[in-house]
């Protein structure tokens, strides 16, 4: 740092300093970036006494799973392009081809294509190649490592089907909260009165309630609401018990105080006199919303989306009391995992659907870092 | 903006609140006056085996549940006054034990128990998680801007990971055969089980939560440094104020805004307190509110969920946490009437 002299630090202090953001580092990394190592070796390798054993899986080894010095390589450089292209290329793609000038759209639309394309690289077109050279030039594999668990989860277990849910769950209680939010959050930033006042406080009092509590009072509800609906909707009233569809509202609603604060506080940054031009011109308010302010609104949008994701795709008490254990999401899924994790071999199983449901989370971070730390601060230092 | 177009705009927003959040509280509320049961029936009737000589008949009573013409169990609901909050906190057996000094006896109640580890799971976190998030956020902001990304990059990461999750990942790395069980029992040359005890869990899942929620603070700590004035440090600095007093005096008060803010999201989302006892499979030693009303929801063997008991251990979680966020809650407010 460049300053005043007088504002330069001691060394002692710098050092510590350094030295206490990289105990930190390590702390958040490690539990992560482990289970991520166990989740590719054999169980006695993931469970091995010492670490380097657990690193360097001699019995993934033995089994002739792992990886030659070329496929580190290969793939080191892959990860390498992979990162550069998503921070350098993917942005001004995105902007340049989002459809109607959609940008979030575009994004979203961007995300699902990378994330398919790097799939698709990594497991289907490069494995095959690299088996191939490596076998002609008689490499043999220096580090152990194996995607058996991988295939017994989302193949024989069909973790897919679960991954498929929690996509339905996640990607309905973003577009829903996110539509009623932003015309909520509109209003009560526009309006002084006393009403949208009162609003606010009692979300801010909704926002406090333990889940359970709410779920208390859907479940006798939605586990004979066939009963209930029936003299209105007649024979085919549905049970909403296990319905994706009950859950999405009910993540929805749960997580509206949330997203209408912090929308509030986005639109709160934006000027009133925006609108009041579009209403001189003869606007009305929901046009007024729509063309002239919507469009400067896409950052606060995007990171509201962010948190309302993340609200659906970790929720696990909600869906596991209203879920069947047959259209679960992969949270509570994961539960039948340790239910029956009795041998290793259940364990490092149980490992690599934890590993499977962060993967994408992971990737979010990587792709909307700024915009989840804008987020929060927008929300905090005007909420 | 006129009342007719307020209205449309938060319309939506507020029918689904009312729908799925004020609506069930009321419901929860009444069911917790209620209990709802099978109607039984005892029948009697005579079993005979057949024998040598002659059969062997008993008489024998029996109690089943009485069925509908469809071949439904026939439930029948009945108002119970305050005889389930009564079953969630055995008053007597608790009184009994408080009078007794016994803490052992008053915690050998769920309810209590709960409530126990909710409250100092709360309270014992709230003081780290704004500590610990502060030293970060000062830490970060004296580093270079060069490693500033990558260093929130990875501190974002306990943030997000799914809290089930995140409990396991650090639950495997201390189950019996984990690589950290491993390192502790080599250090200390005796063994250790780490899931056995109260104690270590407690403390597995403290380190857990600040470990989780630690990222938010710092982040929204640094932002708050981004803001702070400059020439105020350097006054202070030519008045002769040591680090530490600059720190007291210029950087908290600064940040005093967000403190009480990050406190008061802390307080709402540490009171429930509940994917810890999933991921650490605790419930055998550690419960929490929030599990305990979830436990009463699951089905038992029989197919039933406990309902009334659920609702009454909902209500009083409920009159927990807004006893708690009171002083919180009527700063927001003052702030808010200040502010218009």
């Amino acid at each position: 740092m460049s300053g005043p002299k007088a504002l330069q630090q001691p060394l002692p202090l710098r050092l510590f300093s350094a030295g206490f953001l990289a105990f930190w580092c390590l702390l958040a990394a490690f539990p992560i970036v482990w289970i991520a190592v166990m989740s590719f070796k054999a169980p006695i390798d993931a469970f091995a006494a010492n670490p380097f054993d657990v690193i360097l899986g001699p019995e993934t080894r033995a089994r002739g799973e792992g990886l030659t010095l070329l496929d580190i390589g290969v793939g080191l450089a892959l990860l390498f392009f992979a990162f550069r292209i998503a921070v350098r290329n993917l942005p001004p793609l995105v902007r340049a081809l989002a459809p109607w000038g959609n940008v979030a759209l575009g994004w979203i639309v961007g995300a699902i294509l990378y994330a398919l394309g790097f799939l698709l690289v990594f497991t289907v077109i490069v494995p095959p190649l690299l088996g191939a050279i490596n076998g002609a030039l008689g490499l043999e594999p220096i580090v152990g490592l194996t995607v058996e668990h991988y295939r017994a989860v989302w193949v024989e277990n069909e973790f897919w089907r679960n991954f498929v849910n929690s996509m339905i769950v996640t990607v309905g209680v973003v577009t829903i909260s996110l539509t009623v939010g932003t015309l909520a959050g509109y209003a009560l930033a526009r309006s002084g009165s006393q009403l949208a006042f009162w609003i606010l406080i009692i979300a801010l009092i909704f926002r406090a309630l333990p889940h359970s509590v709410l779920v208390a009072g859907y479940l006798p509800v939605f586990v004979n609401s066939a009963a209930i609906l029936e003299p209105f909707l007649g024979e085919n009233a549905p049970t909403l018990y296990g319905q994706p569809l009950a859950v999405i509202a009910v993540l929805v609603s749960i997580n509206q105080p949330f997203t209408i604060w912090m929308l509030r506080s986005f639109f709160m940054s934006i000027p009133a006199d925006l609108d009041e031009a579009a209403r001189v011109d003869g606007c009305t308010h929901f046009q007024a919303f729509r063309w002239v302010i919507m469009p400067v609104m896409w950052p606060g949008v995007i990171t509201t989306g962010l948190f309302s994701f993340l609200l659906a795709y970790n929720d696990f008490l909600v869906t596991s009391l209203l879920l069947d254990a047959s259209d679960m999401t992969m949270v509570p899924a994961i539960a039948g995992y340790f239910n029956r994790e009795t041998t290793t071999t259940d364990q490092v199983e149980a490992v690599a659907a934890a590993v499977s449901i962060t993967a994408p989370l992971f990737l979010l971070v990587m792709i909307f870092q700024r915009q989840i730390v804008s987020g929060l601060t927008a929300g905090a230092v005007k909420g | 903006m006129r009342a007719r177009t307020f209205w449309t705009f938060v319309g939506p927003s507020v029918f689904l609140m009312l729908l799925f959040i004020a609506a069930p509280l009321v419901s929860v509320f009444v069911q917790s006056f209620y209990l709802s049961q099978p109607v039984v029936e005892t029948v009697t009737e005579e079993v005979c085996t057949p024998g040598f000589l002659a059969q062997t008949c008993t008489t024998e009573t029996r109690t089943v549940p009485v069925l509908d013409e469809n071949g439904r169990i026939v439930r029948e609901t009945t108002f119970v006054g305050l005889q389930t909050y009564r079953n969630v906190l055995e008053p007597e057996r608790a009184w009994e034990a408080i009078s007794n000094l016994d803490w052992r006896g008053l915690l050998a109640i769920d309810f209590w128990k709960a409530l126990r580890f909710t409250l100092t799971f709360t309270l014992i976190t709230l003081p780290l998680v704004i500590g610990v998030g502060l030293a970060i956020a000062l830490a970060v902001n004296n580093a270079a801007k060069a490693i500033r990304g990558p260093v929130i990059f990875v501190s974002l990461l306990p943030f997000i990971i799914t809290p089930v999750v995140g409990a396991l990942s650090i639950r495997w790395l201390f189950v019996g055969d984990g690589i950290l069980t491993r390192g502790l029992e080599w250090y200390l040359q005796q063994d250790i089980a780490m899931f056995a005890q109260a104690w270590t869990i407690e403390l597995l899942m403290l380190f857990y939560r600040v470990w989780h929620v630690a990222p938010f603070a710092f982040v929204i700590f640094y932002a708050g440094l981004q803001t702070l004035n400059q020439d105020t440090v350097e006054a202070a600095i030519i008045d002769g104020a040591s680090r530490w007093q600059r720190l007291w005096a210029i950087i908290v008060p600064h940040l005093m805004p967000l403190i009480v803010f990050v406190a008061l999201i802390h307080l709402m989302d540490c009171y429930r307190v509940f994917e810890e006892i999933v991921g650490f499979r605790s419930q055998a030693h550690v419960i929490s509110l929030q599990w305990l009303t979830y436990d009463f929801m699951q089905p038992d063997d029989a197919g039933n969920r406990a309902i009334s008991r659920a609702s009454a251990s909902a209500m009083l979680t409920m009159i927990g946490i807004v006893i708690l966020l009171i002083p919180l809650l009527k700063k927001t407010w003052n702030d808010h009437r200040g502010s218009r």
